[in-house]
């Protein structure tokens, strides 16, 4: 296949093509057959994903496809890969939630097939346009699942929000697009940074800052997390675990390629904002975690801290910086895929409980799944030599290297303050008197939590593969 | 040999110590005795070599301890005459009390614990004895201690044997920093810790004075020292530490309360051997102390105050042991004194003898103590010589030999007689500035130790039974068990000073011309300086100084009669004429009270001001629980921000762009 012909810009973006026409397939299937079907289009959608998946790996050439609009390359390859897991366990993890009628929709599977299409969009997309189709994409899927459970006033509410958010922040974002349209003249990011590459004016910064406020709203950074604790509380749980973990990776993925990509020549303007966000996203992660019960509200605090301490990598600005935050990114993604095989595994014989306090006692009841809960909170916490330790461990070496000090102090401060949340929970597992226990846990959670668990306490065996996997990524921008 | 002998305690101790649980109480108790038997004899052995010659003084290398430039230490034993003497004491002493507490501990649920812990007890203090440098001794010097503390507060459940085990520790933490900095003062003077090096440094430097300018030794508490002056600081440093541990004057206090132990450890450990730790230290460095006038006098001013004032305390107390307690206190200060003038082996000498009879009163009183059901105040004795006669002749027979009856100028007399005397006579020859002093105090406590003795055997034993008819119907004689160390150690107290005093003490020689059975039985283990003629001289005193002991003996036994068998009310009333003195003494001149309020309440209130304002309020207030606290302030403020309104989430992302764009605009852009 030569560059440049249509075979080959297909063939760049066949998974995609692969994810849409399955999902339209899917929704056919959906439609004619009702909801007695839901339970098999999980099977297939994970089937869908898993195909898509190894056509990435295995077939799918890399270049610059469709007038440079989409791009793949070593990064978006991985990046994408890490979504495509992160979407197939979530799947499999709501299979057992498939018999509940409040949200065992056969919707559900296709919307995040079709959210999934729209973060492989947005982790290729070398153009504003492509970047917004792909956001845009993912947001509306998102918007619907978190409602899915229309019965339920909470779901609902936190799908109203989310989408009044979103709108508002996806306004931000094409505001700031506009401005750095109106600037440079580009909407591609090779053309923008050209642009870019002599003297700046305050109309691109106040572009950067739009865009970047309207990204990390995606990431649920602080300031621009406050619907974060809602929709995770109030969404149904299976679709809170997939919101904590794909899109997550989706749109740091998009923000490493807009700041080092349209952005490189400003890198000393972006570098300030995200080092407040990632600030302001540490310290509001570890000190609003302490007050809370929900187990689900607890998870979207650490997540939103946990977006602060990759985005320290990021800050960084160097080589060094985006692959301690893709190594973070494959981390958080694990552990967090797990801690939610935990939470929706807490189901008694009248439905699911969501309290802190009902692990009382875990390591009497479950010993099992309380020991691998506990390897994932003191991972989580970072504590060596477990996986979390590791990835904050490169992150804040990263940041160090920059001399970026301060953020880094910073860092470890908040780590410290936020382990204090991840320990009282493994100090009620393990000692305090225990409640009656939770219903045997379904063997696709079990799947997913032994699978993360093994990954977190024994990272350290594979810590030299993922590093270089994730140094060979980060090269693609330097 | 020395060996076994030093060894089997400590095998006993690990073997009752670690598998009493296993092995049963019976057979805990004969094992740790049975090897004491051993070492005992073994010991006696060693001793009978030294004593009708032949045996010369070795030292035996056992381990290398530690070596530090030019600080050398090793596990290694020095047998001399010295030492052989304190094996003899310590063990006798410590197999009798072994066997004697299978019957007195006859009804404890811990027994093996208690036997293990006797044994380690012998075998810290035969460490000590049988150093042959400072750091061993030290080592012994601490393990006793620790044996000790850990006896005192057997009966661990009652707070005052833990009150008190903790102050027998708290005090003897005085004197022990005393000997470790006087352990470092040596090394600073002579390079070393080895007895033999010390000895020869020390033995050249005698005689010769120091020059004017000779260059500065030692600098202490500011003070720049030179030869002489670094000599006495050393001394007197080693000699609070033998005050610390020998309860003298000042560092008393402990002993008395040390009684809330079994009565078998009083016997052992606060009678006959640990306390006398301190005399032995004093003899065993008297090379050192020999070069300073100045520390000897402060020996002998410190021994002799003790030795009156414990004796004095003694008249009035009422608890048995308490009283036997006072005359220990008492009589080790009638040692320190004639260290104190140089009469090292008259001192030696009633160590050895006040062994027997106050290892004999202990015991006899423990056995009395046995018999009223543990009832341990005199007042509620009496009458009891007719249903315990066996145990009434043997306190009787340890009163006459610590009170020291004998006929002046024969070869007749008790334990005592000998060796107290001996060091009467040589206070009256003593030639520092507090041998007069010493000498007539150490002569008016011979007056009260006859009367508070006798008062003893009186209230106890004489007059009308004072206990409960229930008490009095079970008093029963003590087992056998109990009694044949009484009898053994009976035989000590009545003939030791017969049998040994030429040896220990020689006999009448010309000036110049030691005895030659003392010289050949000390063979330089104990130091004389060129200008100690002590012990040519006090078998030359005036009859009437040979006689004053006698006299005041018989003196206080008169008076002991008076009051408590002639006509029994007039010690009360005696009491009731001088209220002031009998409370003054009756509280032991206020010493605990003293301390109390000089020492431990502040010490109490300092502790409790740094726990409370200190750690707590400062430390933790600012430091964990602020920290925390502020936590919590900030995760209530950043939690109400949350409100669940949209247009407060919405307006949080505007305010969040509007800063950044603002920071931009100002502050980060270029």
């Amino acid at each position: 296949m030569e560059p440049g012909t249509i075979t080959f810009n297909l063939a760049v973006a066949i998974p995609e093509l692969m994810l849409a026409v399955g999902a339209m397939v899917l929704l056919m299937i959906g439609a004619f057959t009702g909801e007695k079907s839901a339970r098999s289009m999980h099977v297939i959608a994970v089937a869908l994903i898993a195909a898509a998946a190894a056509v990435l790996v295995y077939t799918a050439p890399e270049g610059v496809v469709f007038s440079d609009a989409f791009v793949s390359d070593r990064f978006a390859r991985l990046m994408k890969l890490l979504v495509l897991g992160g979407s197939t366990f979530a799947i499999a993890m709501s299979y057992g939630f498939a018999r509940h009628a409040s949200y065992g929709r056969f919707e559900y599977p296709i919307l995040v097939v079709l959210a999934t299409l729209g973060m492989m969009v947005m982790i290729s997309a070398d153009d504003l346009i492509a970047l917004y189709l792909g956001l845009e994409m993912q947001a509306l899927a998102l918007y619907v699942a978190a409602a899915i459970n229309r019965d339920s006033l909470r779901a609902s509410e936190a799908g109203l929000k989310y989408f009044v958010l979103g709108a508002l922040s996806s306004g931000m974002l094409l505001y700031g697009m506009s401005l750095i349209y109106g600037f440079t003249g580009h909407t591609n990011f090779a053309g923008i940074a050209e642009a870019m590459a002599a003297e700046r004016q305050l109309g691109e910064i106040f572009g950067i800052v739009f865009m970047l406020a309207g990204i990390a709203f995606k990431v649920s950074a602080a300031p621009f997390h406050m619907w974060t604790p809602d929709v995770y509380e109030g969404a149904p749980t299976p679709v809170t675990a997939f919101f904590a973990a794909a899109p997550k990776v989706a749109a740091m993925a998009m923000m490493i390629r807009v700041t080092y990509g349209a952005f490189e020549h400003a890198a000393a303007d972006w570098q300030q904002i995200i080092a407040f966000l990632a600030i302001a996203s540490m310290l509001l992660g570890a000190f609003a975690a302490i007050g809370q019960t929900n187990i689900k509200r607890l998870m979207a605090y650490s997540s939103i801290g946990h977006m602060g301490f990759a985005l320290v990598g990021l800050a960084a600005g160097t080589q060094t910086g985006v692959s301690g935050v893709i190594i973070y990114l494959i981390i958080y993604l694990i552990m967090t895929l797990g801690t939610f095989a935990c939470i929706l595994a807490m189901r008694r014989e009248d439905g699911l409980v969501e309290d802190i306090s009902e692990l009382s006692g875990l390591s009497r009841t479950h010993p099992m799944m309380a020991l691998m809960l506990t390897a994932l909170m003191f991972s989580l916490a970072g504590i060596p030599p477990l996986a979390g330790f590791w990835a904050k461990y490169f992150v804040f070496l990263a940041a160090v290297q920059a001399e970026l000090y301060v953020l880094a102090v910073i860092g470890v401060l908040a780590s410290v303050v936020g382990a204090f949340y991840y320990l009282r929970i493994v100090k009620i597992m393990w000692f305090d008197e225990p409640e009656s226990g939770f219903v045997p846990m379904a063997s696709e959670l079990r799947l997913v939590l032994g699978v993360s668990g093994v990954f977190t306490i024994f990272y350290v065996v594979v810590a030299g593969p993922v590093s270089s996997i994730a140094t060979g990524a980060a090269r693609t921008f330097f | 040999m020395i060996h076994l002998i030093v060894f089997l305690p400590l095998l006993g101790f690990l073997i009752a110590g670690l598998f009493g649980r296993q092995i049963g109480t019976k057979a805990s108790e004969y094992i740790t005795s049975g090897f004491l038997v051993i070492a005992a004899v073994l010991s006696w052995i060693s001793f009978i070599g030294f004593w009708l010659g032949g045996s010369q003084a070795t030292t035996y290398q056992v381990a290398e301890w530690m070596s530090v430039g030019t600080f050398v230490v090793d596990w290694s034993f020095r047998i001399d005459t010295l030492t052989a003497v304190m094996l003899v004491v310590v063990n006798t002493v410590s197999a009798l009390v072994h066997i004697y507490s299978i019957g007195y501990m006859h009804h404890d649920p811990h027994r093996p614990r208690f036997f293990a812990y006797l044994s380690l007890f012998t075998f810290a203090m035969l460490m000590l004895v049988t150093s042959n440098n400072l750091i061993q001794m030290f080592f012994g010097w601490e393990g006793v201690g620790l044996a000790s503390y850990l006896l005192i507060g057997f009966w661990f459940k009652k707070p005052s044997a833990n009150a008190a085990a903790i102050k027998a520790f708290v005090v003897n933490r005085v004197g022990d920093f005393g000997f470790a900095l006087g352990i470092f003062g040596v090394f600073v003077l002579f390079d070393s810790i080895n007895f033999d090096v010390i000895f020869a440094n020390a033995a050249g430097l005698a005689g010769t004075p120091a020059a004017a300018d000779s260059p500065v030794l030692l600098s202490f508490l500011g003070y720049e020292l030179q030869r002489d002056a670094a000599i006495t600081v050393v001394a007197l440093l080693l000699f609070m530490g033998a005050m610390g541990k020998s309860a003298q004057f000042l560092l008393h206090t402990w002993l008395p309360d040390a009684m809330e132990g079994p009565t078998p450890v009083s016997a052992l450990i606060h009678a006959a051997t640990m306390v006398t730790a301190g005399v032995f230290l004093v003899a065993r460095m008297s090379p050192i102390f020999e070069l300073s006038m100045t520390a000897l006098t402060v020996v002998t001013f410190v021994g002799a105050t003790t030795a009156f004032f414990a004796a004095t305390v003694g008249l009035v107390q009422n608890d048995i042991k308490r009283v036997i307690a006072y005359s220990t206190c008492s009589q080790l200060g009638y040692m320190f004194a004639a260290l104190g003038v140089g009469a090292y082996g008259a001192a030696i000498f009633h160590l050895f003898t006040h062994a027997f009879f106050k290892a004999l009163l202990f015991l006899g009183a423990g056995s009395v103590i046995h018999a009223v059901s543990d009832e341990q105040d005199m007042r509620h004795m009496g009458g009891l010589r007719k249903h315990i006669p066996r145990t009434y002749w043997m306190m009787v027979i340890g009163t006459v030999a610590l009170t020291g009856l004998g006929i002046p100028g024969t070869v007749l007399g008790t334990a005592g007689f000998f060796s107290k005397d001996a060091i009467i006579e040589s206070l009256y020859v003593g030639q520092n500035a507090f041998a007069g002093y010493a000498f007539w105090l150490t002569v008016i406590a011979a007056l009260f130790t006859s009367f508070y003795s006798w008062r003893l055997i009186f209230m106890t034993f004489h007059g009308k039974p004072r206990a409960p008819a229930d008490v009095m119907s079970h008093v029963h004689e003590s087992p056998n068990v109990m009694l044949v160390p009484l009898y053994i150690l009976a035989v000590g107290a009545l003939l030791a000073g017969l049998v040994f005093h030429t040896p220990f003490i020689g006999s009448h020689h010309e000036v110049g011309q030691l005895d030659p059975h003392y010289l050949e039985f000390w063979d330089a283990a104990l130091f004389l300086g060129p200008t100690n003629t002590i012990l040519e001289e006090f078998h030359n005193v005036p009859l009437l100084v040979k006689w004053s002991p006698a006299i005041m003996m018989a003196l206080g036994f008169g008076i002991a009669w008076w009051f408590y068998i002639r006509s029994p009310g007039i010690a009360a009333e005696t009491a009731r004429q001088h209220p002031g003195l009998y409370q003054f003494l009756l509280n032991k001149w206020y010493f605990d009270e003293l301390y109390d309020w000089a020492l431990v309440r502040p010490a109490k209130w300092l502790g409790s001001f740094l726990w409370k304002q200190g750690d707590g309020r400062v430390i933790d207030g600012f430091g964990p629980d602020g920290v925390s606290a502020r936590v919590l302030d900030v995760t209530r403020n950043v939690v109400r921000l949350q409100t669940g309104y949209l247009y407060h989430y919405a307006f949080v992302m505007l305010v969040g762009v509007a800063a950044l764009i603002t920071w931009m605009s100002f502050g980060g852009a270029q």
